[in-house]
């Protein structure tokens, strides 16, 4: 036995490569952080115990979580329910629906989000100071017209003082945000694959039954992630609600502090660490809900690589 | 063929026509199935067999002709002569009681196996599920997986897939059963055991139309063997006729190179 196992080949004791040009990067990005800390240590005009204490003065705090938090939650709810009907009507066989989303897309991804909020924000109380709701459309004119007063409004909303509230700017970010949604949607419902819709028609199921149950839980695997993306992103456009003007918004109240206090740099970094922290934990809840969405995809708790095998497995049905 | 008498007809077939983008794919097929009949279709691909198979239950919608199942005219509705397309809720219907089990299995692979085949019961019939869940489990039982209920279709091999997906089928109690090339996407040594649950099913009686290459299945099992070539029905028969002694040149050339292929 001894003596084959000295003929055969036995276990690799192999030297690995060598890299010597990844300890050269080593030292020179050691050497810009030394540089980095150094700044911070040294020039006071950083002022970080200030910052930490804009970061938890109070009006900062609600700015936060009423303007920042509840913008973002709000905005990215309407926007993900409105972009999955607009995307899925893009691939409805009704040509009147397909128009409809189409120019929905083309009109919102247009038009930047600061210009969207301003118009919101102050054009609409200039052009409808109240929003009256009755019966019928156009029952005012058809009231006026017939010289009858008025009195079938079920529901009237004092346009100007609702423009300043956060459900302005949540409406107004939701909008624009549905046409990017719908876009994502759009590609997530087409990744899956012709043969799912096929099988749950062949069990009679009802088109809009095999959209919600076996075509959109499927799509998800391929929306999620980039609406993490949008999410993200969503939390800084909520800086832009001083268009409309919303000023109870982490930004707005951050600077607003540094400015009175002539401590404008400490502001901005209170500002900045507020949305690190908040995009941390949104990159958090993506690993929970990609990892959701992915079941069914591969076993429970999978490496990226065995994932994408079993992926293929399950969806070529070899 | 003509041993089954006219009331036991489930399907009934007459001058079926349908195109894909001006290219003819069925020319005018005629086809009746009894109840209880199993019927394999055979023929080299691009024969229109698994088009005419997708007919049935409409994947895909028929130019020319008609199609009845167990009464029922199958896509439309004749209102004094004038056809109407059916709704799609009439449409979805009508699929109901017909089952179909694909080529590439298409379970739905974020549910189990045992979700996989409840789901149509409890979401299109509206049934309980607690009852739904007894049957789904002897069903899987039937098919020999009644280890697998919890397991996701990535976790499983070719074969139990379909198998779960002849279960899922099954869960709708069908009165008919579409089989398209059960086997074709299998492993070889997987084949045996989806042909032998579709035996079994076979054996209880069950409506099939099969579309398969599994020239044993079809002497074995079939009632009737049809074959087909360049959307016509070249010849038709019991499999001990066609398969042994064919008639036509068509099918004579056809099943030779069948057995070339299995030979190797």
């Amino acid at each position: 036995m001894s003596e084959a196992t000295q003929d055969r080949p036995g276990a690799i004791h192999a030297r690995p490569v060598r890299h010597p040009w990844r300890w050269v990067a080593v030292a020179v990005i050691a050497v810009f952080v030394a540089m980095l800390v150094s700044s911070f240590v040294t020039n006071e005009k950083w002022n970080f115990p200030y910052a930490l204490k804009i970061m938890n003065f109070n009006p900062v705090l609600e700015g936060l979580v009423k303007g920042t938090i509840v913008g973002t939650i709000g905005a990215m709810v309407l926007g993900v329910f409105l972009g999955v009907v607009i995307g899925i009507m893009r691939l409805s066989t009704n040509p009147v629906l397909r128009g409809v989303s189409f120019v929905y897309t083309w009109f919102f991804r247009a038009i930047p989000r600061i210009v969207l909020l301003g118009m919101l924000g102050t054009g609409l109380g200039f052009l409808y100071p109240a929003l009256d709701i009755g019966p019928l459309p156009f029952s005012q004119q058809f009231a006026h017209w017939l010289g009858l007063s008025n009195d079938l409004t079920f529901f009237s909303l004092d346009v100007n003082q609702f423009s300043s509230t956060i459900m302005m700017g949540i409406i107004g970010l939701g909008l624009s945000e549905a046409a990017y949604m719908a876009e994502i949607a759009r590609a997530g419902i087409q990744s899956v694959d012709k043969g799912q819709t096929e099988a749950a028609q062949a069990l009679g199921m009802p088109a809009g039954k095999t959209m919600r149950r076996i075509v959109l839980p499927q799509a998800m695997r391929v929306i999620v992630p980039p609406t993490g993306n949008e999410t993200i992103a969503m939390v800084k456009d909520t800086s832009l609600f001083i268009a409309i003007p919303i000023n109870t918004e982490l930004y707005y109240q951050a600077t607003a502090v540094g400015t009175r206090t002539l401590q404008i740099m400490p502001s901005y970094v209170a500002t900045t660490a507020w949305y690190l922290i908040l995009c941390s934990v949104l990159m958090v809840g993506q690993y929970f809900l990609e990892k959701r969405f992915g079941r069914g995809f591969g076993a429970s708790g999978p490496t990226q690589k065995t994932r994408m095998l079993s992926f293929k497995g399950g969806a070529g049905g070899a | 063929m003509s041993t089954h008498a006219k009331d036991t007809l489930l399907v009934h077939a007459l001058n079926v026509t349908k195109a894909f983008h001006g290219n003819e794919v069925l020319k005018g097929i005629d086809m009746d199935v009894s109840k209880g009949e199993v019927v394999c279709l055979l023929g080299p691909s691009g024969s229109g067999k698994t088009t005419f198979l997708r007919c049935i239950n409409q994947l895909e919608t028929i130019d020319g002709g008609r199609i009845w199942v167990d009464g029922d005219l199958i896509g439309f509705e004749d209102r004094g002569g004038t056809l109407h397309h059916l709704t799609d809720k009439a449409v979805a219907a009508q699929r109901r009681d017909i089952g179909m089990v694909f080529q590439r299995f298409n379970l739905f692979p974020h549910m189990t196996a045992l979700e996989n085949v409840m789901e149509a019961p409890v979401q299109v019939k509206g049934e309980k599920k607690k009852d739904v869940r007894e049957r789904a489990l002897a069903l899987l039982k039937q098919v020999g997986l009644e280890d697998k209920p919890g397991a996701y279709p990535a976790q499983l091999s070719g074969g139990q897939q379909q198998r779960v997906a002849i279960a899922r089928a099954l869960a709708m109690r069908p009165k008919l059963m579409l089989f398209d090339e059960p086997t074709s996407a299998l492993d070889p040594e997987l084949v045996g055991e989806v042909l032998k649950v579709m035996r079994d099913l076979a054996k209880d009686g069950m409506t099939m139309i099969v579309v398969t290459h599994e020239m044993g299945f079809a002497r074995e099992v079939a009632d009737r063997v049809v074959f087909m070539d360049g959307g016509v029905v070249v010849e038709q028969g019991p499999p001990s006729e066609v398969i042994s002694n064919p008639q036509h040149e068509r099918t004579r050339s056809f099943l030779r190179r069948m057995r070339q292929e299995e030979e190797h």
